[in-house]
């Protein structure tokens, strides 16, 4: 007995590896023609039971519209995990259509780990609608290795109703860095607990948000080659002189220490955050996921802006795909992520599952013929007051999109160093810090050739 | 061959520790080690490149403030984490009352998932409403910044790394402490040992294989320190929490520099092997 059971379960382990390495094999119709199967991300979670509903009716009316395509979905959340994405893909485990970041555009592409779809984008039928510089940003070479499906440039996303309790005008937002300075200030001044201006300052996220805002005051964090850091400039100070002075002389931003996204972005749901920099998305997630009361956010254009720093995301194929995988995952795209009134541009359902509709959160289409379709029916359905984000939409039109410099999370992790001195240390010396990071970036740039 | 069939459930057991080793520990050690000589985007054939990945993970900005950052971490750790258990377990050992209770208490924090406790950390060292800072309130002192700021950020992670695993090396100690034979303390007393004495003349000494033990496990582990500051701080303020551990994370999962990644990892395991070779050694001499 004794020895059945351990030969069993050395056989059980056995099969269970062998289990593990084993994988789907191809089939054909019923009418010979051949089938072909795609896995796609982004499945809603089960947590959200009208969107995950909504999305399967799409998956059963792109089957229907396309026999002998079956589509299976994932529901990991977050999307894009960068602590899975290179493993997913080595073990073959990544979806046949994945998503992507900007900010990993770079890795993504120049490690071999998208496909180029050049030859499949005409299966988009808007391409041509999609603005040329976000288009620009997947394109490498003249090859096109992803569509992309969000847009977005950076704001001032504020409090409403903290606008209105300090004795501010909510529909007349700050405009200047000294106009958020005595905003703040006001803000801060309510109570303990108020903070009139958050900002992060780790986990790679204030470097991050630093070439935010360099950008906004004209300024850039690599020269224009690409092989020196240019951060440590009259702009680069003027952003961490203003944050230094904020926290230290007007104590209007908090005493903590925000590191990572959800840490402000919980703040903000807080209800106790006035001011942050932020996309549009940030309402949506505020609201949807941090339960802040959707009327009390508004968002305005980056103060003073001169550029902005693009965000967004963009949908890429597995490298690994067969031909015929590729297309069905491209005409998947098409279907639910690029049709006017269908997918998740069908805000008429949106509004009937309750969903929040209306926040200006991507101009992936800009103002082609496509995209004004889709803002209309936005509005048509809107089940927020749009009127909170007219001064960002306004504004955003006017200023010019930037990219990510190259190695952008390198180039952050250092940029934390200064946003951490300046938000931790009265006594920061901002030439010292700036020169530093110089230092230190001058060197990885010169490393990485 | 008789032999063999009557061993055969044993070899059964065998096989399959060998192959969970092998799959789960000594392939992905190998895996490393390979790895770490090598440029891969986990796709494509990776390329040899040499001692290239060394080189790049020494040129990092931060790679000098993780090794000094956890140097650092390991010694306080081991400065509180290993002394306070012993304390506690000798305190435990003396007592006559509630010791199953106590024991209890001490060891529930080892219980919690470790992200849950940092967490539970988190809202104790809030510079606001925070515990730490309400107690230090009603004490009348200052406020400090906790995680805040580059001066105290390292000592709170020690604090709590030190909650989290004080539970463990407590009883293990506890469990030394109950092996010593009783007429060794009923000798040293009635040749007039305090208390003071007899920890130092029978205790340290029967105790002497656990505590080495326990040394050689703690350091290992403390070196290799990343929840916490990955948790807790992101590695700030001003790269004052930058462990290797949560560096060789940032090279792997932020830059996708995996090869980056096995290079400090291989590092960190020749530091820690020849440490372990050398307290292995003296061990071996003193047993």
């Amino acid at each position: 007995m004794q020895r059945s059971t351990g030969l069993l379960l050395a056989t059980a382990l056995c099969l269970s590896a062998a289990a593990c390495g084993s994988s789907e094999s191809p089939s054909s119709t019923a009418g010979g023609a051949p089938s072909v199967t795609i896995t796609v991300a982004c499945q809603p979670a089960k947590s959200a039971p009208k969107e995950r509903q909504a999305w399967d009716d799409d998956v059963a009316a792109f089957m229907k519209a396309h026999p002998g395509v079956t589509v299976k979905s994932t529901d990991q959340q977050p999307c894009f995990d960068p602590k899975t994405f290179g493993p997913k893909l080595a073990g073959g485990q990544m979806e046949t259509v994945f998503v992507v970041p900007v900010t990993n555009y770079d890795d993504v592409i120049s490690q071999g780990q998208a496909l180029d779809v050049s030859q499949y984008t005409s299966l988009i039928k808007n391409w041509n609608d999609l603005r040329p510089d976000v288009r620009e940003l997947v394109t490498r070479d003249g090859k096109v290795y992803g569509v992309p499906n969000v847009h977005y440039s950076v704001g001032l996303v504020y409090n409403r109703k903290l606008f209105t309790q300090a004795g501010l005008d909510p529909d007349a937002p700050p405009t200047t860095w000294a106009e958020v300075r005595e905003a703040a200030k006001k803000i801060a001044g309510l109570g303990p607990g108020h903070v009139g201006y958050g900002e992060y300052s780790g986990g790679n996220t204030g470097g991050w948000h630093f070439t935010q805002a360099i950008y906004g005051r004209g300024g850039a964090v690599l020269t224009d080659d690409g092989k020196k850091a240019a951060f440590n400039s009259p702009e680069g100070k003027a952003v961490l002189q203003n944050l230094h002075d904020m926290r230290w002389v007007d104590n209007s931003m908090g005493n903590k220490l925000l590191v990572g996204w959800e840490s402000l972005m919980m703040a903000m749901g807080s209800g106790k955050v006035g001011m942050m920099l932020g996309a549009p998305d940030v309402v949506t997630d505020v609201v949807n996921k941090f339960k802040g009361n959707v009327s009390d956010y508004g968002i305005t254009g980056f103060p003073e802006a001169k550029a902005s720093l693009s965000g967004g995301e963009a949908f890429m194929i597995n490298p690994k795909a067969t031909p015929e995988q590729a297309k069905a995952g491209m005409e998947w795209l098409d279907f639910r992520y690029n049709t006017v009134g269908k997918g998740r541009f069908d805000f008429a359902r949106g509004k009937t599952l309750g969903n929040p509709v209306g926040v200006p959160d991507n101009d992936v289409y800009g103002d082609s013929p496509t995209g004004k379709a889709i803002q209309a029916d936005r509005e048509k359905n809107a089940t927020l007051p749009v009127a909170n984000y007219g001064p960002y939409v306004r504004a955003a039109a006017t200023i010019a999109p930037k990219a990510e410099p190259k190695h952008a999370q390198e180039l952050y992790a250092i940029l934390d160093v200064a946003m951490s001195g300046v938000l931790s240390r009265q006594d920061a010396n901002i030439d010292e810090l700036l020169g530093d990071a110089q230092t230190k970036a001058d060197a990885m740039l010169a490393a990485k050739g | 061959m008789g032999i063999v069939r009557r061993n055969l459930t044993a070899y059964g057991f065998l096989c399959a520790a060998l192959f969970c080793f092998t799959v789960f520990a000594w392939y992905p050690m190998v895996r490393e080690f390979i790895l770490s000589f090598q440029k891969t985007d986990l796709i494509n054939p990776p390329d040899w490149v040499g001692l290239d990945n060394f080189k790049a993970a020494v040129r990092d900005p931060a790679f000098g403030e993780a090794w000094l950052n956890t140097v650092e971490f390991t010694l306080l750790a081991l400065l509180c984490g290993y002394a306070v258990p012993f304390v506690v377990a000798l305190v435990l050992n003396e007592l006559r009352h509630a010791r199953a209770y106590l024991r209890f208490v001490v060891y529930l924090p080892v219980m919690l998932p470790p992200i849950v406790a940092v967490l539970l950390f988190r809202w104790f060292f809030d510079p606001g409403p925070g515990l730490f800072n309400q107690v230090l309130g009603f004490l009348n002192l200052p406020p400090l910044a906790w995680l805040d700021s580059s001066s105290t950020a390292l000592i709170s992670l020690v604090i709590v790394s030190t909650w989290m695993n004080m539970g463990s090396a407590t009883l293990i100690y506890l469990a030394a402490l109950q092996n010593i034979p009783p007429e060794l303390y009923e000798a040293a007393e009635l040749d007039g040992a305090g208390i003071m004495r007899r920890i130092r003349h029978v205790t340290i000494p029967q105790t002497r294989l656990i505590l080495l033990l326990m040394l050689m496990l703690q350091i290992v582990a403390t070196m290799q320190v990343f929840i916490e500051p990955y948790m807790l701080t992101g590695g700030g303020p001003e790269n004052a929490t930058v462990s290797v551990a949560y560096l060789m994370y940032q090279f792997a999962f932020s830059q996708m520099n995996y090869g980056q990644a096995g290079a400090l990892g291989m590092m960190l395991m020749i530091v820690l092997l020849v440490f372990a070779a050398f307290q292995l050694r003296t061990t071996r001499e003193d047993a």
